[in-house]
């Protein structure tokens, strides 16, 4: 009986396979559903965000996640005790899962309590009690999953427990508790952790007392324990006290700071510092996670409005609402403007408005543009393939919408970013280097030749505005008008700013020793060495255009084009020359910028972010001043002072800050750019309604071509197989006869 | 013919030291164990201290190939080399750099991978085959000729426009397909479609056109005249003699791939947002990941080599005159 049963099985499972592929393939071409739609039919109406990324993200560890790609999701996951105002410019700091903003008091080296406007110079240490709301709850996770009898069911997993686990949402049962202050106490100190190598634990260091000493008392414990066992296996935190930072009790904790850093609440609303359960960590860290990919790197444990509850970096990464989010609501006022222009519609409603944000790869530009043209992505960036049929340019250098994008509804927000590219000269160089006047005066010249209006025109479509010193637009500390201007390089017209005609930039060439860029004293060419990365098609145009920005001083650029491996060790060694680089702000302060020029910050001498290697003692000592002081007139004359420094010694070539172009359907709401706040999806608004309803408008499928091609093809072979019949009778008859 | 394969798997040993042995060379030349630190650490604030503890954690502190300070055999096992290389020919491909299991990777993207390659592998043959026999059927006709000449253009465009192209007709302007995408399943077939056709489109010149010549030489020998003059019909001939016989130079190129399938398509799953392995390799070497990069190689060569046996082995199932010895 047994075979015969089989035998009628295979066969009906064939056809049942076969059946099921048509008719999937029939309901496909009969629904009203875009045949073209990337995503299934029963998302049509749901309240999901499209988006996409081109690369996947290193790290979702807060204490090792710091590139930008990151923060899209970290910014989402976890929740700092502070967060920037989604509204108000300039950027203002607002508690988050802080019940205020924490303001510092200061002792002296004896420990002695110090007046609040006492000078930096006494200021031993600032101290931050911060407090947090109670009530905030973590998002559904196995490791808080307890039994009936209060034991955690997954901290001690055999390996039998894992043989059917391959992701986090093998884990049948998830958990939650609330968020306290020893959480956020944990992961200052995993900062430290020997194995998790934090971006910031050598800025950290230095400003959070015992961190250094913290670090070296968990390597030794590290070392030991590994010596103790095979595997690496968890290092409890909880069991190492670190004298600057402290437990007070349940709801608040206390950061002890080395001197006066004002600047410490900026890095309190980053996810460096938010926080991190240590039945988080205890659960990952147990044999056999690893080998299955589920790390705390992968699967992120956070409080904040979204989860992570499928990341597949290769193909989407899904966030889902926090169902135990802790009730944050829409801000109530912004800045002047934003009321009218419906950015408070929403004001007082519960957030996140979106329940699932989906991202997909899209690791090219052109299928990510047509998406986004079809409507199956929300919002989208520029690029350059896309640019001429996105944007148009008048006359008056005017930005708006091509005719085509205007008639979709789509709409566009432009900001400049607060970042900075820059051309800089190695001060440690002989030739471009050193503060001698020649040297000066030939930086200056090149500063002039350096047309980066033209090169924004040419190689980043108008996205960019020429910068005038280091500091980016909306940093304190930036001047416009003529006020801001680089009188060095810049004269001052109704028209706003012009560059110094190239006659000028010769003038001081000449005045530097080289005359129609001959050096008077050898009489020998002026050949300068320009060291950078790249070898593709777009960056031969661009080095090319650099080359020609010298010839127009006859100096002789050569390019030295490297890989990025040898471009950092030329950097860490001090031999490049002339090269190009760029900083993206970390928080909107002025420190954040002049830091990139401060003399103890020399990448040669101290492995620093200041890789001109550039020293200036007076710059230097209104660096130290300024960094500690609150903004005002008296910080303001401050940096004044450090950018014309700056100006007058040209150790970059100030280029230019990048100008954001965003994107967006007519159903996306709440689109404000905020270049600081990494925590914004939780704002926007979408209304899948009518996302569903352009859809369909949009991408109706046009078949009849197919049947045309179709006819062409049997047009063509007819007459083939007429001529094949009529040979095959041919040979019949020629036979018979 | 199983002494045949043991000695091919022996053979294959040295192969693949070599193939290892040059992969290191390659990728230390142009990246030092710095640089790698440098890259996964990220680009800002990073300490000298904190590349040398990466370093050290995974072993990249060791010297490349000997260690003129340790004793006896440890001076070449105390190695980077030897560290790396050894767990591979047991098929143990460890962690990469970053910390993800490579093995769970390859597993969790070589499906998508598979989805589109294989589909695209055994349509293309069987319209290569049909396409290449049509011509050599009509040979001398405007057919034969529109073919060639088809052929040829075919042949002389890009195949990233063939994908751009495809793109833009059958998603943007007709609305078919998806544009790129991909779901686990049956649901995959609206994201592979279009891919499949594509691909096969792209590979038409190239093959049609060789495979018409294989057939072509057939059509020329003593014994398919001798089965014409005979009456064998014309139709018969061809798939009953011609292709049997043609089929030893098409299995040269076609076998040899058949392992190597699951290793996907680089650019068409970029384009097409496939999740497979295709950029897996690709990526590794961006992030100056030598684990990867080092387990994609020797498991690109385990598999080229499997697929020359196979080529071997298939010879003999198609020409009885064929013995391996």
């Amino acid at each position: 009986m047994e075979p015969q049963q089989l035998l009628i099985r295979a066969p009906v499972t064939r056809s049942a396979w076969i059946a099921g592929m048509l008719a999937a393939i029939a309901l496909a071409a009969c629904s009203e559903h875009p045949w073209n739609s990337p995503y299934p039919a029963q998302q049509a109406d749901q309240n999901i965000l499209y988006s996409s990324f081109s690369e996947r993200p290193k790290h979702l560890d807060p204490a090792q996640s710091y590139s930008s790609n990151e923060v899209v999701f970290t910014g989402q996951i976890y929740e700092p005790p502070l967060q920037y105002h989604f509204l108000k410019r300039p950027y203002q700091l607002e508690p988050l899962t802080a019940a205020r903003l924490p303001a510092p008091y200061y002792l002296d080296q004896a420990g002695r309590r110090l007046a609040a406007d006492s000078p930096a110079a006494d200021i031993a240490f600032s101290v931050y009690d911060i407090e947090i709301k109670p009530g905030i709850r973590y998002q559904p996770h196995a490791a808080f999953a307890r039994n009936a009898q209060g034991r955690y069911l997954y901290h001690e997993l055999s390996g039998a427990d894992l043989d059917r686990i391959n992701t986090l949402a093998d884990f049948a049962e998830t958990g939650s508790r609330e968020l306290v202050a020893a959480d956020y106490v944990y992961q200052i100190k995993r900062l430290a952790h020997p194995r998790l190598h934090s971006p910031i634990f050598g800025l950290m260091s230095e400003y959070i007392d015992g961190l250094q000493e913290y670090a070296e008392t968990l390597e030794q414990a590290d070392r030991q324990q590994q010596s103790r066992q095979a595997q690496q296996l968890f290092l409890d935190l909880r069991d190492y006290p670190l004298s600057g930072v402290q437990v007070l009790d349940r709801y608040r904790y206390r950061v002890k700071i080395r001197g006066k850093y004002p600047q410490f609440l900026y890095w309190l609303a980053m996810p460096f510092f938010a926080p991190l359960p240590w039945e988080a960590e205890r659960f990952y860290s147990q044999p056999g996670m690893s080998e299955r990919n589920i790390t705390l790197d992968w699967y992120p444990v956070g409080t904040g409005p979204y989860m992570l509850t499928v990341n597949n970096p290769n193909r989407q990464m899904i966030m889902q609402r926090n169902p135990n989010f802790h009730g944050e609501r829409y801000p109530r006022e912004g800045e002047a403007g934003d009321r009218e222009a419906g950015l408070l519609a929403d004001a007082g409603r519960p957030l996140p408005l979106i329940d699932t944000v989906i991202y997909s790869l899209e690791k090219e530009n052109i299928p990510t543009w047509n998406k986004f043209l079809q409507g199956y992505y929300d919002a989208s960036g520029v690029s350059s393939d896309s640019f001429d049929q996105a944007i148009q340019i008048g006359s008056g250098g005017d930005i708006s919408l091509t005719p085509e994008l205007r008639e979709k509804g789509i709409q566009l927000n432009t900001a400049v970013a607060t970042s900075i590219s820059y051309m800089g000269f190695n001060m440690l160089d002989p030739v471009v280097g050193g503060d001698s006047e020649r040297a000066r005066l030939l930086r200056q010249a090149i500063a002039i030749a350096m047309d980066y209006e033209e090169l924004i025109s040419i190689f980043a479509n108008g996205r960019g505005i020429p910068a005038q010193g280091p500091l980016a637009p909306g940093i304190f500390g930036y001047r416009e008008g003529q006020a801001g201007i680089n009188p060095y390089v810049y004269n001052w017209s109704g028209r706003g700013p012009q560059r110094k005609p190239v006659e000028e930039a010769r003038r001081l060439l000449a005045k530097a020793g080289y005359p129609d860029g001959r050096d008077v004293e050898t009489g020998k060419p002026l050949a300068l060495y320009f060291d950078t990365t790249g070898g593709g098609p777009d960056d031969a145009a661009r080095l090319n255009w650099i080359r020609k920005q010298f010839a127009k001083l006859d100096i002789q650029l050569q390019i030295r084009n490297t890989d990025y491996n040898r471009f950092q060790d030329k950097m860490l060694k001090g031999t490049a020359q002339i090269f190009q680089w760029g900083w993206n702000a970390d928080y909107p302060d002025p420190e954040n910028f002049l830091f990139l020029l401060y003399g103890n910050n020399g990448k040669v001498e101290h492995n620093g972010e200041n890789a001109a290697n550039y020293r200036n003692a007076e710059f230097d000592r209104l660096f130290e001043r300024m960094k500690n002081m609150e903004n005002g007139p008296e910080r303001q004359q401050v940096i004044d002072r450090m950018v014309e420094i700056l100006r007058h010694d040209a150790p970059w070539v100030f280029g230019f800050h990048p100008k954001q172009f965003v994107l967006y359907h007519d159903w996306y709401h709440n689109a404000k750019t905020n270049l600081m706040a990494n925590n914004g999806l939780k704002y926007r608004r979408i209304d899948p309604q009518l996302r569903e309803q352009k859809r369909q408008a949009w991408n109706q499928p046009v078949v009849w071509p197919l049947g045309v091609l179709g006819l062409l093809l049997v047009l063509a072979m007819l007459p083939a197989v007429i001529a094949y019949r009529r040979h095959e009778n041919q040979r019949v008859q020629a036979v018979q006869s | 013919m199983l002494a045949y394969v043991v000695r091919r798997a022996l053979y294959a040993i040295p192969i693949l030291v070599g193939v290892n042995l040059i992969t290191f060379f390659l990728f230390f030349v142009v990246n030092t164990p710095d640089d790698m630190a440098r890259m996964h650490l990220g680009m800002k604030r990073v300490t000298p201290d904190a590349i040398e503890k990466w370093k050290a954690e995974r072993g990249y502190d060791r010297p490349l190939l000997y260690n003129a300070q340790a004793d006896g055999s440890d001076r070449l096992t105390a190695t980077i080399f030897f560290d790396k290389s050894v767990r591979l020919f047991g098929f143990d491909f460890g962690s990469s750099d970053a910390g993800r299991n490579i093995g769970a990777d390859i597993k969790q993207r070589m499906w998508p991978s598979l989805a589109i390659a294989l589909p695209q592998f055994l349509v293309g043959l069987l319209v290569y085959v049909s396409f290449a026999m049509l011509l050599a059927f009509f040979r001398g006709s405007y057919l034969d000729v529109s073919g060639v000449v088809l052929c040829v253009v075919l042949m002389s465009i890009s195949g990233l426009f063939y994908i751009i192209a495809g793109q833009y007709v059958f998603s943007k302007l007709l609305h078919l397909f998806p544009v790129s995408g991909y779901e686990p399943g049956w649901l995959a077939w609206r994201f592979i479609l279009l891919p499949v056709v594509i691909g096969v489109i792209a590979g038409l010149g190239s093959s049609g056109r060789v495979y018409r010549t294989f057939f072509l030489e057939e059509i020329g020998k003593d014994y398919v005249r001798t089965a014409r003059a005979k009456g064998v019909p014309e139709t018969r001939l061809l798939f009953r003699h011609v292709l049997k016989n043609a089929m030893v130079p098409i299995l040269t190129g076609v076998v040899v791939v058949i392992p190597t399938l699951f290793m996907g398509s680089l650019i068409m799953e970029s384009f097409f947002g496939i999740p497979g392995l295709g950029s897996y390799t690709i990526e590794a070497i961006q992030n100056q990941d030598f684990a990867i990069v080092r387990a994609m190689v020797f498991l690109g060569s385990v598999l080229y080599i499997l697929g020359l046996l196979l080529t071997d082995i298939s010879y003999t199932l198609v020409d009885p005159r064929i013995r391996l010895s």
